[in-house]
């Protein structure tokens, strides 16, 4: 019951990132909180969920931005596989493996950006956009990931609680 | 009888000698011995008076303590509340600021119909320039609609629901509008960029243009009323193997802080894709 949880975790992220996250930029790249979350999310053990956030958070940034609805949509199933690859093998290193995920999501969230919009014929630079927009970007995620990763290891307590605890 | 001589003699010597000494005094001769006296006699009594109230203090002090702490905390109180109401103030000062600005734009452009709109967020997306605003179809906001603030062009709608809209940025790497320069009399079109820098482009070589040349929409293509100020250009290069100018533009309208924004609710865009074939 505790799961439905997601859902005003995700809306508020997505305002946040909204109203707040895409003001705070370094060059022209941005943090993305929900990539973050969703990391953080899917890093944690016992749960389960993280596609279906991946999804929900997906669909609803793709409402807000003006971006193809699918670029959010498929980066976030990415970043959820990513992290269910790297759990558990980055043996007690939860941090690194959060960093690696938020590199790698970033990563790929603005190659799948960068190709959807020129496909659809917008003009886009490669050199100006990794330099300017993706750089910048991987590190405001890594510098966001680490206070995300606290939150959403309380919350992922709080939904699916240990058996000492009960 | 002898007596009563020598003590009236006694009386008068030291009548005399009193009046003698007070007529000195009363003279000024004795001013330094009476300024020593008197100073002597201060500072005496400063001694006493600071020790008093050093006692005094020292017995009453923890009561004077507890209601001073007890005032202090009341007195912080109300500064952090007056501090609140200032900054609460100050925003709506610079809300009314802008908003007079707004005001004062809409009336020096009667021939255009405006809707308020405050935006309230930024795509999540850094490669996209678009902004949320607070009004929507609701309000009579329709897609293609041009967005200004008292400075110059913002940018046009570009999805809408019922209570928001979302407004693509003339900074937006998708973003062309067509422009021309004031002082030039020439057409360009104007590109964003994923940096949000803002170029002409297509102005033919044999046209001098020039650094602070003002940038205009045309009006050409449907897409946005005529006369409205964009920026200046900042940057106009050439070179000889290129075949048109290429310039930098300085928006008028600062991107990074754009509380408030006026749609043109009277302006219909033109659809002219019919008018191309189709490839």
């Amino acid at each position: 019951m505790r799961n439905v949880v997601a859902a005003p975790v995700i809306v508020l992220a997505v305002l946040l990132q909204s109203a707040i996250v895409s003001r705070i930029a370094l060059l022209s790249g941005i943090a993305d909180l929900p990539l973050v979350m969703l990391a953080a999310w899917a890093l944690q053990e016992d749960v389960d969920t993280a596609w279906h956030w991946a999804v929900a958070a997906g669909l609803f940034v793709g409402f807000v931005s003006g971006i193809q609805w699918f670029v959010p949509v498929i980066s976030y199933i990415v970043v959820v596989f990513l992290a269910q690859i790297l759990q558990g093998r980055v043996w007690q290193a939860p941090l690194l493996a959060m960093f690696l995920v938020s590199l790698l999501g970033t990563v790929v969230m603005n190659l799948l950006s960068l190709i959807t919009l020129r496909i659809f014929g917008v003009p886009l630079p490669i050199g100006d956009t990794l330099g300017f927009l993706t750089l910048p970007s991987v590190l405001l995620n890594l510098l966001l990931a680490i206070p995300v990763y606290a939150v959403m290891r309380d919350l992922a307590r709080w939904v699916h609680p240990s058996p000492e605890v009960v | 009888m002898r007596d009563l001589f020598s003590r009236t003699l006694q009386t008068t010597i030291i009548f005399l000698v009193v009046g003698g000494v007070l007529a000195l005094a009363l003279g000024g001769y004795f001013s330094s011995a009476s300024n020593v006296f008197t100073r002597s006699l201060i500072n005496l009594q400063t001694w006493f008076s600071s020790r008093f109230v050093a006692v005094q203090d020292f017995v009453t002090a923890p009561r004077d303590i507890t209601s001073l702490r007890q005032r202090n905390a009341e007195l912080e109180a109300e500064v952090a509340e007056l501090q609140g109401q200032v900054i609460q103030l100050q925003q709506e000062v610079g809300e009314t600021e802008i908003l007079a600005a707004l005001v004062d734009f809409s009336r020096a452009n009667p021939e255009n119909t405006y809707q308020a709109a405050a935006v309230i967020g930024r795509d999540p997306s850094p490669f996209l320039h678009f902004v949320i605003i607070n009004r929507g179809s609701n309000d009579g906001i329709l897609r293609g609609m041009p967005v200004v603030t008292d400075q110059g062009l913002v940018g046009r709608v570009d999805a809408v629901i019922a209570d928001a809209a979302r407004v693509q940025l003339i900074t937006d790497p998708a973003s062309k509008v067509n422009v021309r320069l004031q002082n030039a009399e020439t057409e360009a079109s104007l590109i964003g960029s994923v940096t949000g820098d803002v170029t002409l482009e297509l102005i033919p070589q044999d046209i001098n243009i020039e650094r602070g040349d003002l940038v205009l929409t045309s009006g050409l293509g449907g897409g946005y009323p005529p006369d409205l100020i964009v920026g200046q250009v900042v940057n106009p290069r050439k070179r000889d193997f290129d075949l048109f100018w290429l310039a930098t533009v300085q928006p008028v309208v600062d991107f990074n802080r754009l509380p408030i924004v006026l749609v043109i609710v009277n302006f219909r865009p033109v659809d002219t894709s019919p008018l191309f074939p189709s490839p």
